[in-house]
């Protein structure tokens, strides 16, 4: 365009946050350039697994080809490596998190195996029969049944935050049920199903009135917000390496250093003791203590791939564009007769939840994956969401930075199809 | 016709639309519950027995297209059938969808060779199956409810 050409418009562009090179970027990620049925992919079920960047492909690759031996008291060259790598991870995880210390991260299988240590290690030392479990409405069954078996082993309850139909937690309830029988909220920051970031701030603040412990489930929100465990003031924060564009098998639990340091050992294993004999064992300091057994070291080293990449990117620019996407897609679908939308918090990741009147969520599955486009349909492992709508299940789009535009019109276009398939 | 054209063929989307036998048979002779854990799709199938014969039966439950239409073509399948007769139908569609060298003729099956594209859908042959592994424990009088996982 000659400078000529631009008219009075164009300021008004320049308000808008500098847009974001989802092109540039989808470059990074090798699977994206799949055909599905001589149709290009349309990845849109992100809040279940992201995909990966060659950067992360490379670093796992590289560390099973020129690093691999096993870490810690390895007095060799090559385990030295591995150890300085891993360890190297845990840093730059606890950077991300914006976690105090290092010691405070702990390594996990992911977001569930972080709840579940928690739930069981804190929650074994901690809860009394009579005492009280608060999680919210909207929590994944990650979030629910760790807490309901520990609950069950010791008498305690477990308690629920309600929400209002829209997806938004209902504070003035939260306020009422934090009391003195509360020993632990756990909730998510942002739903997998809903979309809806929630006010963890707020809720952190009202268990603290009680000194009572925050358990975060940050699964949702590590890709798309900047995370600032400090600033949120929570006492746990739980995330999963396959979600922010690393490996599978890999999380991460942020515990603030006293409580880790007080709970017992979740697993016992080589690397998590100080010494053993067959009278007594002590345990290894923190994080060690919760570390049991050889880790998924390559997986480690592949979420600092992750970490490192997603450091690089505008995150500035990266929400504006997702946030794009989000009312893009919204607006797109919406006159698309028969269809409701599901979470509509004011606050939203852009995770887009619907139903379509007479036609269940499978069967939108099937038709729009012929269109090459990939949503989740069910409960999204949301039961008690889909439970209080009076829902069986949504169909669910999420998406991530390097989806764009032409991925929503995609989606609508398959959307359209189906109603053509079942008339409204 | 393209596979989805195949799957979603109009006599299964009016089906699913206007099931038959879509009711529950107060002094059902059998009945069995059936989900499918994946989907959520829920069926129950009341059946009554006439001697060896189903002389009457219908289902109730929330699922799918296909599973919905399936379980109402299934009614009209199997109504006035042998138990004998019911059984070798339900073997020969799971031939049919799900068989791994079916050699089952979709022909033999009448309205139910609707149902032969379901094969190019994994993810679905769940779905189409569902009522049929219900009506099968209903007939042997199980207790417990099946499922498909």
């Amino acid at each position: 365009m000659s400078s000529g050409a631009r008219t009075a418009r164009e300021p008004k562009r320049a308000k808008e946050a500098p847009a974001f090179d989802a092109l540039r970027v989808r470059a990074d990620f090798p699977i994206l350039a799949t055909k599905v049925r001589g149709r290009p992919l349309v990845y849109l079920d992100n809040a279940a697994t992201s995909q990966k960047p060659r950067q992360v492909i490379d670093a796992t690759t590289r560390y099973y080809a020129e690093q691999n031996s096993n870490i810690h008291r390895g007095v060799y060259w090559l385990s030295e490596q591995a150890s300085a790598a891993y360890e190297g991870v845990r840093a730059k995880a606890a950077t991300f998190l914006g976690a105090a210390d290092p010691g405070e991260i702990v390594f996990t299988r992911g977001t569930t195996e972080s709840i579940n240590l928690v739930a069981s290690s804190w929650g074994r030392a901690n809860l009394r029969a009579g005492d009280e479990v608060l999680v919210t409405a909207m929590e994944h069954h990650s979030n629910i049944v760790p807490w309901q078996l520990i609950c069950e082993e010791k008498g305690a309850r477990l308690v629920v935050i309600p929400m209002n139909r829209q997806g938004e937690l209902l504070l003035d309830e939260a306020k009422k049920l934090i009391g003195a029988r509360t020993k632990i909220v756990a909730l998510a920051h942002v739903s997998n199903s809903l979309g809806t970031i929630n006010p963890v701030r707020e809720i952190v603040e009202l268990a603290g009135l009680h000194g009572i412990p925050v358990l975060v489930d940050g699964a949702q929100a590590a890709p798309h917000l900047e995370v600032d465990v400090q600033d949120l003031g929570c006492s746990f924060y739980a995330i999963s390496g396959h979600k922010m564009f690393g490996p599978t098998g890999i999380g991460v639990l942020y515990g603030k250093a006293a409580l880790l340091d007080a709970m017992p050992p979740y697993q016992g294993g080589g690397d998590m003791i100080r010494s053993v004999t067959f009278a007594k064992t002590t345990y290894a300091p923190i994080p060690a203590k919760f570390e049991a057994g050889t880790p998924n070291v390559a997986g480690t080293i592949g979420l600092g791939a992750a970490i490192d990449y997603m450091g690089a990117l505008p995150m500035e620019e990266v929400a504006a564009h997702e946030h794009d996407l989000l009312n893009y897609a919204v607006e797109q679908l919406c006159d698309v007769p028969g269809l409701t939308l599901i979470g509509t918090a004011q606050h939203k990741a852009s995770v887009v939840s619907f139903t379509m009147d007479g036609v269940h969520p499978h069967d939108v599955g099937t038709i729009v994956d012929q269109e090459g486009v990939a949503v989740r349909t069910g409960h999204h492992c949301t039961q008690p969401v889909m439970d209080f709508l009076g829902i069986p299940a949504t169909t669910r789009a999420s998406f991530a930075f390097y989806n764009t535009r032409a991925d929503v019109d995609a989606l609508a276009r398959a959307v359209r199809k189906v109603r053509k398939v079942f008339p409204a | 016709m393209s596979d989805l054209d195949e799957l979603y063929q109009q006599i299964i989307v009016e089906h699913n639309r206007s099931p038959r036998n879509f009711k529950r048979i107060d002094g059902a002779t059998r009945s069995a519950d059936g989900d499918n854990p994946l989907c959520g799709d829920k069926v129950t199938v009341f059946v009554k027995l006439d001697g060896d014969v189903i002389s009457d039966i219908g289902f109730q439950g929330k699922g799918c297209a296909i599973s919905k239409s399936s379980a109402s073509l299934m009614t009209g399948a199997v109504k006035g059938k042998t138990v004998k007769e019911a059984e070798r139908l339900f073997h020969d569609f799971h031939d049919m969808v799900a068989g791994d060298h079916p050699s089952t003729d979709p022909k033999s099956l009448g309205k139910l060779a609707a149902f032969q594209g379901v094969r190019q859908f994994p993810s679905r042959v769940k779905c189409a199956n569902l009522a049929w592994h219900t009506l099968h424990a209903a007939l042997a009088g199980a207790a417990e409810s099946v499922t498909t996982e």
